[in-house]
């Protein structure tokens, strides 16, 4: 039996649907541990949608295992941490307990809907699969329910539909049932991994509208996990940007997206083409994420940080607060730094190509 | 000054046919960087001498559909049909379009690596269907391409120096001594270390793969490449240094450049004239600025507004289209795009638009599109899109 | 010229940690090529390592089998017992029914059965390899026969061809055994060969040697064969393991190796008739060699098959 750490602190005010806090999930490998989520913390409230932001090997992906408690042990330990949800914390659930949250309480969606639709059953079948298993109802009111729902997801000709498999629809249809398996047995957090990421831009258009259509209809709780910050921008009212395994910011989507705070949230909004920057050259984040077995000491991200100063290398920024509770930054530039050590950047912000290639840590 | 600029003359000294020798017009090449022609202008007009490097003829690639015991011929995936557009020196053209659009299989059959069904392509004014085998082989030292794939595209067990110099080999660069230096100019012109050349690929990052691809592509000084997806597989901190490392390269040796990617932003920023396809054909072309502002196609309209972007405070309006790309064996009649035009069903259904297909042609300055009623959209654009409704900030309880 | 000769050292000189770049460095230096990236892949599977050190004692055994054989399997050592004696000091594994020295048998059948599964693999591997590139490389119709081929091999029956071989090579020799079951597992190689060769074809590395201009000769041997060979060798190490167990099987049977030779099947049909006298030690020791080396090159087949895959990662 894998250790599973201790509940510690009290349940959050009634109004937090999800509160993570100090979650470490860590994966002991041949070679190593690779901590891949290493002490993340967030809330998000009921009917709220929050964005979780951050390059491959972030974390992100995991974290939403972790609160789904689908992280497949070993190798993954939950190393420790909270996880409240709807009053509890999972993470003391036994896994039959999680199968009656899991689907019901709490759904997701993923990024290829093709591994998570069962090639062999009809969409409508795995719709009615998981009402009965969750809702005491029976099979007719069950396919009607699935029905409902593909009408929900903008799916036309819905009676036809659901008696087909998934292999007969087009990826964007299979997005939409995906949806409409998540959604069915009325969950109050729905969290969406890279759901439009496998999707032509077109199609990722009509996903968005749907899903953004279905969470107001249905108050249910977002929690969207992407790297494409153009998504965020348009689906999610606060943000959370993870670097490295580590929540480094905060906020709501407007200041975080028009006032970054942290070095790294700033360097990835700059180097996004956008109209204006035709003729110029891009800004760019020097180097590549670091290897997860070596990790830099102090801040994760001081060895790209354009900004790095005294304390940079040495110590880790805390996740502090920047003027009110959900708008918070992890770095020293907004902090003030530990042992008397001052503001004071001293490498210059230059990023000409002479550093880009420098420093990518060989993987 | 150095990169391949600085190689020593010896080493130019590759067997290729007469027309591949360094040109001697100062258009950067041979290692004089001019640095004096603007990297990017509004104008569709490219920099350059405004020649065709390329061009293209009603290019047609089908994969035939074997089906039976017998693996009879019984249908087509026409993945591209009928394709006709030029590239001109030192310009970069976009190729863009959703999955399934044909965009990279143009790519790879007009540099004969799938041979098209019919159609001309023309190098430098060399027809490539008149190449023999050997000819083609020869060829390819002046047409180069860079793949999507930062891991699949090098060979899990080769060294760099292989990968690199293997192409060099193959074109008759024999003397290794000459041949490594070849192969660390390379190196150092994409950003990376001279003695990397020892290493596998497994010990790089997916950029310093991706920078390994283009130094293999670079080595033997192309004149033109083909560049499919090669930022997509990548990160956003990386994609951005991969992009202005293309740049720079492209003003450093003079490279022309098709660019195929299906991020508009990507492609709005490196190109300077940009082709949109759909299903198999050319939809609309046009110079960069001309496409992004006045978009005079229907579906580019519609992909144009379907991006989503960063800046919120923009008042975002836009066309979802409905349902899916059909599939490329049995494409609609007439115009291929039919089916899910928002521009067809605001004009009530005209007939034209499912019987006659309606060919490339000129509506503009540089600007061509491939629709019956091009010269309605900007009026009926504005009445058929809607806003984004982005949600507010701040959750309604904070 | 912006660019650096040295970017890692250029930016060292813009950011400071000097420790974290040097950890870089000292990375870079230990450049592995894949084949010393295998081994070291492989030595991390203790399973596979302590299979490999049993194959290579047997290998040692079947070689030097003559020097350290204390009697003549197939001879009666200097003893009228025809019931055999229990493990001893004098005979280790004991004497059989007609008094031979259990040991010396387990040895002698350990250079059959290393001999039979070695060569036999060798020759499938051959055969299996060549056919199945060239079906791959060539496509169509060279394809389409070369694969009906294989088919037709996989109907045969087994018993069937050794009674034929029987005839025209001899009941029971070792040689006749190698070639049949050589010739008989080299279709498993080839269909696996072949769809490697399909699937590589297509590989985005392949296009781009094609698009440098590499030829179709090189591309054969320096891209698509390298990374064909892994899951072939393993496949190999299977054949091996599967046709020892088979030479146990048909000797058994009496259509295998001739009964006045020793190898495990044979031991163990001897073994057979006498099991109710409760001489364990006539069918426990041959038994015993054949499941520990049957057991032995799996392992190693386990090994190699994580320590080959590319896509598994120090």
């Amino acid at each position: 039996m894998p250790r599973i750490p201790q509940t510690q602190g009290d349940p959050p005010p009634s109004d937090i649907l999800l509160d993570v806090r100090d979650l470490r999930t860590h994966f002991r490998v041949m070679d190593g541990t690779v901590p891949a989520v290493d002490g993340v913390s967030f809330q998000v409230r009921r009917g709220e949608t929050l964005g979780v932001v951050g390059e491959s090997g972030c974390g992100k992906s995991v974290t939403a295992l972790t609160i789904m408690r689908l992280i497949e042990t070993p190798p993954g330990e939950i190393v420790s941490g909270e996880v409240w949800f709807d009053g509890r914390d999972v993470l003391q659930l036994s896994q039959d307990e999680m199968l009656d949250v899991r689907g019901a309480e709490m759904a997701m969606i993923f990024q290829e809907p093709m591994t998570s639709l069962n090639p062999v059953l009809t969409v409508g079948d795995q719709i009615v699969e998981a009402v009965v298993a969750h809702k005491k109802i029976n099979h007719r009111a069950a396919l009607d329910r699935a029905v409902e729902m593909l009408r929900l997801v903008g799916i036309p000709e819905a009676p036809r539909r659901v008696k087909q498999y998934p292999h007969e629809m087009s990826g964007g249809m299979r997005q939409r049932v995906m949806i409409a398996l998540a959604l069915s047995c009325d969950p109050k957090l729905l969290i969406a991994d890279e759901p439009t990421t496998a999707l032509d831009v077109t199609i990722q258009a009509q996903i968005l509208e749907l899903i953004r259509k279905v969470q107001a209809e249905t108050g249910t709780a977002l929690l969207l996990i992407t790297h494409d910050l153009g998504v965020v921008a348009e689906t999610v009212q606060r943000v959370v940007v993870m670097y490295a395994g580590k929540v480094v910011e905060t906020g709501t989507v407007d200041e975080v997206l028009q006032d970054p705070k942290h070095p790294y949230t700033e360097g990835l909004l700059a180097s996004i083409p956008s109209k204006g920057m035709r003729g110029t050259r891009l800004n760019v984040i020097k180097g590549s994420v670091p290897n997860p077995f070596r990790m830099p000491v102090g801040c994760r991200f001081h060895p790209r940080c354009p900004y790095a100063f005294d304390p940079c290398p040495d110590h880790e920024p805390p996740l502090d607060e920047q003027g009110n509770p959900e708008r918070r930054v992890a770095c020293w530039l907004h902090t003030k730094p530990p042992f008397g050590l001052e503001h004071r950047p001293r490498y210059g912000t230059a990023t000409p190509l002479a550093v880009e290639a420098a420093g990518e840590a060989v993987r | 000054m150095s990169g391949l600029g600085g190689i020593p003359p010896e080493a130019r000294d590759l067997e290729v046919p007469a027309a591949t020798v360094v040109p001697t017009n100062g258009s950067g090449r041979g290692g004089v960087a001019t640095g004096s022609s603007p990297a990017h202008d509004e104008v569709p007009a490219p920099p350059g001498d405004g020649t065709a490097l390329l061009e293209v003829e009603d290019l047609v690639k089908y994969f035939p559909i074997l089906g039976g015991v017998l693996r009879r011929h019984v249908a087509d995936v026409k993945a591209v049909d009928g394709v006709s557009f030029s590239v001109k020196r030192r310009e970069v053209f976009g190729l863009v379009g959703e999955s399934g659009c044909g965009k990279t299989t143009l790519g790879r059959a007009l540099l004969y690596l799938q041979p098209p069904t019919s159609g001309r392509v023309r190098l430098d004014g060399q027809d490539l269907h008149a190449l023999k085998p050997e000819q083609l082989r020869r060829m390819r030292a002046k047409m180069q391409i860079i793949f999507q794939d930062p891991y699949g595209s090098l060979n899990p067990r080769m060294p760099v120096s292989d990968i690199i110099g293997e192409g060099l080999l193959a074109q008759g660069l024999k003397d290794h001594r000459v041949r490594m230096k070849r192969v660390e100019d390379s190196l150092e012109a994409v950003g990376l270390r001279r003695d990397y050349t020892r290493r596998y690929p497994h010990e790089f990052s997916g950029g310093q793969r991706q920078r390994i691809g283009i130094a293999r592509a670079l080595a033997l000084n192309p004149e033109f490449v083909v560049c499919d997806e090669p930022v997509s597989a990548l990160d956003v901190s990386i994609q951005s240094q991969i992009l202005n490392l293309l740049l720079d390269l492209r003003e450093q040796f003079g490279l022309t450049y098709l660019f195929i990617a299906h991020n508009l932003s990507v492609v709005q920023y490196i190109s300077d004239r940009v082709g949109v396809m759909y299903l198999g054909r050319m939809v609309e072309l046009a110079g960069v600025g001309e496409l992004y502002e006045r978009p005079r196609h229907p579906y580019t309209v519609a992909l144009l507004s379907a991006v989503p972007e960063v800046d919120r405070a923009r008042a975002r309006k836009r066309i979802v289209l409905r349902g899916d790309v059909p599939s490329p064996v049995n494409p609609p009649s007439g115009c291929h795009f039919h089916p899910r035009c928002w521009l067809r069903e605001r004009l009530g259904n005209p007939e034209i638009c499912s019987t006659v297909d309606p060919r490339l042609h000129v509506v503009g300055e540089g600007h061509a599109a491939a629709c019956h009623f091009a010269d309605r959209i900007e009026q009926e654009r504005d009445r058929a899109a809607k806003p984004v409704v982005a949600p507010a900030s701040a959750p309604a309880g904070a | 010229m912006a660019i650096p000769t040295d970017p890692t050292l250029a930016g060292v000189a813009a950011a400071p940690p000097a420790d974290v770049a040097k950890a870089d460095v000292e990375v870079a230096l230990e450049s592995l090529s894949q084949w010393q990236l295998a081994w070291r892949r492989f030595r991390k599977h203790r399973m596979a390592m302590v299979g490999l050190g049993f194959f290579a004692f047997m290998i040692l055994v079947a070689i030097f089998g003559p020097i350290i054989m204390p009697f003549d399997p197939t001879n009666i050592p200097g003893t009228t017992n025809p019931a055999g004696y229990p493990p001893s000091l004098a005979h280790l594994f004991g004497t059989d029914t007609v008094g031979r020295d259990v040991f010396a048998m387990v040895v002698n059948g350990a250079r059959i059965s290393v001999a039979i599964g070695g060569f036999s693999m060798l020759i499938a591997g051959f055969i299996g390899v060549v056919v199945g590139a060239v079906a791959g490389y060539f496509g169509g119709w060279v394809d389409n026969v070369l694969m009906r081929v294989v088919d037709t091999f996989f109907a045969i029956p087994l018993l069937f061809v050794i009674l034929v071989a029987a005839k025209f090579f001899g009941q029971g020799q070792v040689i006749s055994l190698i070639v049949i079951f050589g010739v008989l597992s080299w279709p498993l190689i080839a269909r696996l060969v072949r769809a490697q060769f399909l699937s590589l074809r297509e590989a985005d590395f392949v296009e781009a040697a094609r698009a440098v201009g590499v030829r179709d000769g090189r591309i054969t041997f320096r891209h698509i064969l390298p990374n064909a060979i892994g899951p072939v060798i393993v496949a190999m190490t299977l054949i091996m393991a599967s046709n020892i167990v088979l030479e146990a099987f048909v000797s058994y049977l009496n259509f295998g190796i001739s009964a006045n030779q020793t190898s495990w099947g044979n031991a163990l049909a001897n073994a057979q008739s006498a099991l109710g006298l409760g001489n364990w030690w006539w069918a426990f020791f041959p038994g015993m060699a054949i499941a520990v080396t049957v057991m032995s090159i799996n392992f190693v087949g386990d090994g190699l098959r994580d320590a080959l895959d590319p896509r598994t990662r120090l």
